[in-house]
């Protein structure tokens, strides 16, 4: 199953890089100009997108910087310690919705110290695979259509991080705890 | 909620660093977010471009109203208030397909593009629709088939089975995104009944805006 999976994903692109044109030229589409034409809109919306990400990323990287991450993770790891969760991986589900780079660089530390086969490599490999970044994916998508006002969206974001959180752990203690 | 979340990491931030005396990485921290804003921004340039350019081909010859007749019917239920047909159903389901595949350069693309068409149908530009919170929830909960990056991460570390953890993965997110629709549907909802729609009359928006609406007051009984 995993093998037919990561098949269709290596095929997936190149597939559909060569379909697509293809199947237009025979609709009789000026393939080229389309894709210039198309292709035009992709700088103007990335260009769009910086103020929201700077901003978003400044407040981020203050927040980080100034201990008040750190501080909020040693509050959290001993309450939630008695569950037999390990501790380690709890500063993930504060970190993933947050940072994607941030969170892969602290699981990629877990791996590297505790091992990727084992129950915390397993636990942090799973959070970082299993949702994305929240407030990264609201930033760029809101920004490039100029959406101010995302209404319910980050709380819909926020309450799925909390929940896959506490799946993923659920799980691998399940399997392998 | 986004303006107290953004004001309060700063504010928050400050008091640390005042108290850990940590104001000289304040400042560092400040030009280094700024710097990454920038320096994601500018990566996206390429995928943007490039995937935006196939992507209209792919409207051009037809395509994407192809595959939103074809599978529009599995996202109707998602996306009520979207027409039938709407190039947005296209751009949705590629994003969509990209996540569950794990192509993260070619899901951005696709979901910016797909709101840019949710925008159309906007009648006020600056809030989102509740397509557009349909749309989000699911990519920020991103259902993925194959966690590409972490399984070579595994690698490198010498794991004994790198792909250990695709089903713990697609479990986790599988229960994650459930929890985002039905999350996503309890606040579409709970808007509905605390804000009712306005009177047709009230609306200033042209006949198709007016028609687009209709889904979602019908939601509400």
């Amino acid at each position: 199953m995993y093998q037919l999976i990561s098949l269709l994903s290596a095929w997936a692109i190149p597939v559909m890089i060569t379909f697509i044109p293809l199947y237009a030229f025979t609709r009789k589409v000026p393939v080229y100009e389309s894709f210039v034409e198309g292709a035009k809109d992709g700088f103007g919306t990335a260009i769009a997108i910086i103020p929201h990400l700077v901003g978003m990323l400044v407040a981020i990287s203050v927040f980080r910087a100034s201990g008040a991450l750190d501080f909020l993770m040693g509050f959290i790891s001993p309450a939630l310690r008695g569950l037999g969760v390990p501790p380690e991986v709890l500063p993930l589900g504060l970190l993933r919705p947050l940072t994607g780079t941030g969170s892969l660089a602290y699981t990629t530390d877990l791996i590297r110290v505790h091992g990727p086969d084992s129950l915390i490599g397993m636990i942090a490999s799973t959070i970082q695979g299993s949702t994305d970044t929240t407030l990264y994916v609201l930033t760029v998508y809101f920004g490039a259509v100029g959406v101010r006002n995302g209404r319910y969206a980050l709380k819909v974001g926020l309450f799925s991080d909390v929940v896959g959180f506490v799946a993923a752990i659920a799980v691998c203690l399940l399997l392998f705890g | 909620m986004i303006n107290g979340i953004w004001l309060g990491m700063i504010i928050i931030g400050f008091l640390f660093a005042a108290v850990n005396g940590r104001m000289d990485e304040f400042t560092a921290a400040v030009f280094d977010g700024a710097k990454s804003g920038v320096t994601v921004s500018f990566g996206l340039i390429s995928v943007l471009v490039f995937w935006l350019g196939i992507m209209r081909i792919a409207e051009d010859a037809g395509l994407l109203k192809k595959i939103a007749k074809i599978l529009g019917p599995i996202v109707a239920f998602l996306f009520p208030d979207v027409p039938k047909g709407h190039p947005a159903i296209g751009y949705i389901l590629s994003n969509m397909s990209a996540n569950l595949l794990g192509l993260g350069n070619a899901a951005t693309p696709m979901g910016i593009k797909a709101m840019q068409e949710l925008q159309k149908l906007n009648p006020d530009k600056e809030t989102a629709t509740p397509a557009m919170c349909t749309l989000l929830a699911l990519n920020t909960a991103s259902i993925t088939l194959i966690p590409a990056t972490l399984i070579a991460i595994r690698l490198n570390y010498n794991s004994a089975d790198p792909a250990g953890i695709v089903g713990t993965t697609l479990a986790a997110t599988a229960v994650a995104t459930l929890a985002a629709i039905a999350a996503d549907r309890f606040f579409r909802r709970m808007t509905l009944l605390r804000k009712p729609p306005k009177p047709p009359s009230a609306k200033s928006g042209s006949a198709p805006l007016a028609k687009t609406s209709l889904p979602n007051s019908s939601l509400k009984g």
